[in-house]
C-alpha cells in the first residue's frame, strides 16, 4: 500500500466459505456497518448492501467458497467478490433475469431465483464479471461516492 | 400505518419486546423468495412471509426494513429472534396466511409497492 493509499483508503477483506448458510450475509452486514460509522449517504449503503448480499450469497450456493475484497476510497467503494471455482459456462444466459442453475435446496431457502447478478448490475455504477469455466468467477463492483 | 395498526389487524404477536409500535411503514411485500425481496423492495415496507431462517433477517437488514410479519403460525427459532432484536427489527406472527394477511392489510389502506427497479 503506497502512502496515499494508506491516508485516505480502507480495505476490508472476508472469507466466504461454501455452503454456510447459516452464516451468509456476515461479511455483507459488517461492510454496512463500517459504511455506515464512515457516514457514507444512506442509500449508497443501501445499494452497496443489496450488492454485496447477492455477491455473498452466490458464492456461497454457487462456488467452492472464496473471498470478498472491499476497497473504500474517497471518491468511490470498490467490491471484489472472488470465487475458487467451479466458474460460469456462459456468462450471457447467467446475466438474464430468471436464469439460475441453483439446487432445490437453496431456492427452498430463498434464493436462487436468478435476479442475483442484474440486481448486482443494477445496483452499482460500474460492473464487471470475469468467469473462466472449471477455475472460478470475480465480480468487481463500483459505486461512486 | 403504524406496526402497532399491524399488530392489531392481523392478530399478530410480537416475538420481541420492541419499541416499534409506532414506527410507520409505507407498504408492504409479502413474498418468500428473498431473491425477489432484493430484486424489487425500494420504499421502507414491511416484509410479510412464511420463511423463517437467518437469512430472513439478513434481507431485511440490507434493505432498510424495520419489520416482518411471519405468517401461516411460524415462528422462527430463538437465534433468528436473536439476530433480529441485535438489528432493531420488529418480529410479529401471525396465524393467518400470506394471503389472507396481505389482503387484511391492503384492505385496510396499506398498499403494494411498484415493480420499477428492474425494467
Amino acid at each position: 500500500m503506497d502512502e496515499k493509499e494508506k491516508n485516505t483508503g480502507i480495505k476490508l477483506e472476508y472469507e466466504i466459505i461454501k455452503d454456510d448458510f447459516s452464516r451468509a450475509g456476515e461479511a455483507s452486514s459488517n461492510i454496512k456497518r463500517v459504511l455506515r460509522q464512515l457516514g457514507i449517504d444512506s442509500s449508497v449503503i443501501r445499494k452497496t448492501a443489496i450488492a454485496t448480499y447477492e455477491a455473498e450469497i452466490n458464492v456461497v450456493i454457487h462456488s467452492e467458497g472464496g473471498k470478498m475484497v472491499v476497497n473504500i476510497e474517497p471518491d468511490k467503494i470498490e467490491i471484489t467478490a472472488k470465487d475458487n471455482g467451479p466458474g460460469i459456462k456462459d456468462i450471457d444466459q447467467a446475466m438474464q433475469k430468471g436464469f439460475s442453475t441453483a439446487s432445490q435446496k437453496v431456492r427452498e431457502l430463498g434464493f436462487g431465483a436468478g435476479m442475483g447478478l442484474p440486481n448486482m448490475k443494477r445496483s452499482c455504477d460500474e460492473f464487471y464479471i470475469e468467469s473462466e469455466f472449471g477455475k472460478g468467477t470475480t465480480v468487481k463492483m463500483i459505486f461512486k461516492l | 400505518m403504524v406496526i402497532g395498526d399491524i399488530r392489531e389487524l392481523l392478530d399478530a404477536e410480537c416475538l420481541w419486546d420492541h419499541d416499534h409500535l409506532n414506527t410507520k411503514v409505507d407498504g408492504a411485500f409479502g413474498c418468500d423468495l428473498m431473491s425477489d425481496c432484493l430484486a424489487f423492495v425500494d420504499e421502507r415496507i414491511v416484509l410479510l412471509t412464511g420463511l423463517t431462517n437467518p437469512q430472513v433477517i439478513r434481507t431485511a437488514e440490507m434493505l432498510d426494513i424495520n419489520a416482518i410479519v411471519f405468517v401461516r403460525g411460524k415462528i422462527p427459532p430463538q437465534e433468528v429472534i436473536d439476530m433480529a432484536k441485535d438489528m432493531g427489527i420488529a418480529l410479529l406472527a401471525t396465524k393467518h396466511t400470506l394471503y389472507t394477511s396481505c389482503g387484511i392489510l391492503y384492505s385496510n389502506g396499506l398498499k403494494g409497492i411498484s415493480i420499477g427497479g428492474m425494467e
